[in-house]
């Protein structure tokens, strides 16, 4: 069946367009744009007026945790795929701290398996890089990759030794396999639960002081220059991690970066009160951090806005702050937050945000998606940007509630989503 | 109007003030024969200590019982953690028991807050890890009060182990609430990050902290410390921020010091100095069963109690 | 218009103590063995004033006493009192006879209180009580034994007493309700 979108803004950096067009899209894959769709409405074919709406690829998310297998009450694939389409993803890659972990060709195709049966974004797996990721013993990376796995990662058990990051990276590179790393020097974080700094002080908190994270991305970087194999930083929330990110690429490192959304929309004031849905690993940073995230994202320097949506039951986040786990949902706010915070304020236009949303993280490991190019797969999501919305965790696709943004007043809303030319996600359309 | 006394750096000055002027006409009832008045009979007064602490329990049981509530001692001591029961469950089965005020006490920082916004009742904080310990720097100024009296304008050296001190955080704020100057005097590995940030002067040198002070509270350094490697030696700290005669050549004639307690002699303050003449530690203490009445006074009277 | 009424001034309040003064030396054939104890804040300055009174006429100096009921009261939970006094009875109150003093009775609970405060204290071998105005209204069997002045009063009128010593002036005034609220 055909789909033809009419009269939007489409906005698709991948190709240079930010104007008002029709997009067809027919068997899947996107047939056409085009400013005079009328030839192309014949048979049986779906008109959706998009005026005043923007178009985009669907966007893609580096960094999902979709808690299945292991965790199905924070979340599983059908209530994570549900909820990044609420949120205009169409594309997302989980992370393998699940339980047993992505670590064996046999969890990535059960999980793949369970993707076809009930999900309704594409998933991506990246698989552990080590076993069980433990601190050493490299996972089988190229059954892995056969199995599905577009990358290996440490996430959430950051590599402490830089011997086994070298022989993981060597292994990784050989295979075309780009490692993304969690940077965190363990032993400067040790009971850490937020970031070192004047509201840790004051609550009585013990921090994680920045230069954790920095020793760590800095590590990293001079190992992919030294094995060459491709990197990716997870979650940059410093300062000093995007300066040393900028000089990795200056010296030709093959790294690229990603960013959340809190981490240029919050502070670590979030945290006062002992707010556990204000506390993830990396924690929240200073003012400072965030205004030079936003500079690093303009720049170039940060590849990619990804989510770490890391769901958590109440009962979890119901605890003493430094008991409760670290981690936010993220799919359902991404797009709004990073529109009121970078494009409503006027630091970045609408085309960098999409394309830091979908076309780069799709480029950061060769995925499908990110682009319309005609032939490309029907991956599109359709905003709404003149809609103001409050966040009400209640009201969220995902199974958790755990969002630091609850009661937020937020600029645009993902009214429609199609992956692969059909529509997973309607609101008000 | 005080709902639960959580920290003193959200407590109003004029509650503070309150608190003290009620502890200050309190302290009579101490000094009776009969140590007991009716104002709290019937109130069931329960404190949950999931930290050992003998005086700082007794005395709000003291407390409580001068008033005649009724007190019930849960010594939690993790046993309920190993049994895998929330401390938010915790508290929920004692409000179900009907009880009217929960002191407590915890290792983790902002527990007292997690509970107090759970429960409709009366939630005292009686230290919650590294965060605050309210009805310690409470007594301390009362404390302070009766020997200089008046808090506005005096200078406080509190020395040792800043970061982990929930002693120097809630005096901290009562102080500089209530106009005191307050210093902080600790080795550099022992001075949380952005100190500088909150009122307070910040030293590491011993000697040009105590300069001139009206009062030297020195604090607990636990062993803990040498053990992740914070300090080198007991006997180097000793030497170098050790509250001793010496030391106190340099504040005011008039100086007093003290000492939140248990102590460690010959540790953080010398022998001499902890029985000295200067000495107000035992007042300390005594003072603490009069704030504490106090404290339980104004959270369940009023509206507040329900 | 508010009303306001005066109904007692300076020195009309100078003829009752000295009145109620001579009554305690009379009922108590002297002044021996006596504790004046007023009943904070109102009735402090109200004990010292007889005592002087007694000085005078009687050449003896009566101990006096201050009694905080902060504690001791009923309706503590609904009015807990932020402005709270110290008791400070200087002499042992054991087999003494004590004559409360307050400035007003009303529904008799203050003087309950007063009097489970001073068994607290002690044994008195007897307890009489003394006030400046009787409004009436009691709510318990409690009967002053020395009054200043009845005056019937309705309940939702308020008496107001000021004393130079807190106020800067004596007087006893009625007050209506309807500029209260």
């Amino acid at each position: 069946m055909r789909t033809i979108f009419r009269n939007a803004h489409v906005c698709d950096p991948s190709q240079g367009i930010d104007k008002r067009a029709d997009v067809v899209v027919d068997e899947g894959k996107v047939l056409a744009i085009t400013e005079h769709s009328t030839p192309y409405d014949v048979g049986s074919c779906e008109v959706i007026d998009c005026s005043g709406l923007v178009l985009t690829p669907g966007l893609v998310d580096l960094h999902v945790h979709l808690r299945e297998p292991g965790y199905e009450y924070k979340e599983d694939v059908q209530s994570g795929t549900a909820a990044a389409v609420a949120g205009g993803f169409s594309a997302v890659c989980c992370m393998p701290n699940t339980d047993p972990p992505l670590d064996e060709p046999s969890v990535i195709r059960g999980l793949l398996k369970r993707v076809e049966e009930v999900g309704v974004a594409r998933v991506y797996p990246v698989a552990a890089i080590t076993k069980g990721l433990q601190p050493e013993g490299l996972s089988e990376m190229a059954a892995l990759k056969e199995a599905g796995a577009v990358a290996v990662t440490d996430d959430a058990y950051p590599l402490q030794s830089a011997e086994v990051l070298r022989r993981g990276m060597e292994y990784a590179a050989q295979l075309g396999l780009t490692v993304m790393t969690h940077c965190e020097d363990k032993s400067l974080t040790r009971d850490g639960c937020m970031n070192e700094g004047f509201a840790a002080t004051v609550m009585g908190l013990r921090g994680m002081p920045s230069v954790a994270e920095e020793v760590q991305v800095a590590r990293n970087c001079l190992m992919s220059l030294y094995t060459g194999c491709r990197l990716h930083i997870l979650h940059v929330s410093t300062a000093g991690a995007v300066r040393i990110i900028r000089w990795a690429k200056e010296k030709g490192a093959p790294v690229t970066a990603e960013t959340c959304p809190h981490y240029f929309a919050l502070t670590d004031e979030a945290c006062m009160g002992y707010n556990t849905n204000a506390k993830m690993n990396p924690p929240l940073r200073t003012q400072e951090d965030c205004d030079a995230i936003i500079e690093g994202l303009l720049d170039g320097t940060i590849d990619a806005i990804a989510t770490d949506h890391a769901p958590h039951a109440t009962h979890e986040k119901a605890q003493e702050f430094a008991l409760a786990p670290f981690g936010i949902v993220g799919l359902e706010t991404a797009f709004a937050v990073s529109y009121t915070e970078l494009v409503s304020t006027g630091k970045m236009s609408l085309s960098q945000l999409v394309d830091r949303m979908s076309c780069q993280p799709a480029k950061v490991l060769a995925l499908p998606g990110g682009t319309l190019q005609p032939g490309s797969p029907a991956d599109i999501a359709l905003f709404d940007l003149h809609r103001g919305w409050t966040v009400r965790a209640g009201e969220f696709r995902s199974k958790s509630r755990n969002t630091p943004f609850e009661g937020w007043e937020l600029q645009g809303k993902p009214v429609l989503t199609m992956v692969g030319g059909r529509v997973v996600y309607r609101h008000g359309m | 109007m005080l709902t639960d006394l959580i920290s003193l750096r959200e407590t109003e000055p004029t509650d503070i003030r309150r608190l003290l002027d009620t502890a200050q006409s309190f302290k009579e009832v101490l000094e009776r024969p009969v140590k007991k008045v009716p104002t709290l009979r019937g109130k069931q007064v329960v404190t949950l200590f999931y930290e050992a602490s003998t005086r700082t329990r007794v005395s709000f049981e003291n407390a409580a019982k001068i008033m005649s509530a009724d007190t019930t001692s849960v010594a939690a001591a993790s046993s309920s953690v190993q049994k895998g029961e929330s401390l938010l469950d915790t508290v929920r089965n004692l409000r179900a028991m009907r009880i009217d005020c929960l002191v407590m006490r915890h290792p983790q920082s902002g527990a007292a807050h997690l509970v107090a916004q759970a429960l409709d009742i009366p939630v005292v904080n009686a230290g919650d890890g590294m965060h605050e310990h309210p009805t310690q720097a409470l007594l301390d100024m009362l404390t302070i009060r009766q020997h200089k009296g008046r808090l506005e304008g005096l200078t406080v050296a509190i020395v040792g182990d800043i970061t982990h001190s929930r002693v120097a955080r809630s005096n901290l704020w009562g102080l500089s609430k209530m106009g005191a100057k307050v210093r902080f005097v600790a080795p550099a590995t022992l001075l949380p990050r952005d100190v500088h940030r909150l009122p307070v002067e910040v030293y590491t040198d011993l000697r040009k902290g105590m300069e001139g002070a009206d009062v030297v509270m020195a604090l607990r350094l636990q062993q803990e410390r040498m053990e992740r490697g914070l300090l080198p030696s007991l006997r180097e700290y000793s030497q170098r921020w050790g509250v001793n005669t010496k030391a106190l050549e340099v504040t005011k004639p008039d100086c007093i010091v003290m000492h939140p307690g248990p102590m460690n002699r010959g540790v953080e303050i010398s022998d001499d100095v902890a029985d000295s003449g200067r000495s107000v530690i035992l007042e300390q203490v005594t003072n603490g069963v009069a704030i504490r009445m106090a404290v339980l006074y104004h959270l369940l009277g009023g509206e507040a109690a329900g | 218009m508010p009303t306001e009424v005066k109904v007692m001034d300076a020195h009309e309040m100078r003829r009752a103590l000295t009145r109620i003064a001579h009554e305690i030396l009379e009922r108590n054939k002297g002044a021996e063995n006596l504790v004046l104890v007023g009943i904070l804040r109102r009735g402090a300055p109200l004990a010292h004033r007889l005592s002087r009174l007694i000085e005078q006429i009687e050449g003896t100096a009566v101990p006096v006493g201050e009694l905080d009921i902060a504690l001791y009261r009923d309706d503590y939970r609904t009015h807990a009192v932020s402005d709270i006094g110290a008791t400070h009875i200087p002499v042992d109150i054991t087999d003494k006879k004590v004559v409360l003093v307050d400035e007003v009775i009303y529904t008799g609970r203050t003087v309950r209180a007063a009097i489970t405060a001073l068994m607290d204290l002690g044994r008195p071998a007897c307890v009489q009580l003394a006030v400046l105005i009787d409004r009436g209204h009691r709510e318990l069997p409690i009967r002053p034994d020395y009054v200043g002045k009845n005056l019937p009063t309705a309940r939702q009128e308020f008496v107001e007493v000021k004393l130079e010593e807190l106020h800067g002036e004596d007087s006893v005034c009625i007050r209506k309700p309807d500029e209260e609220r």
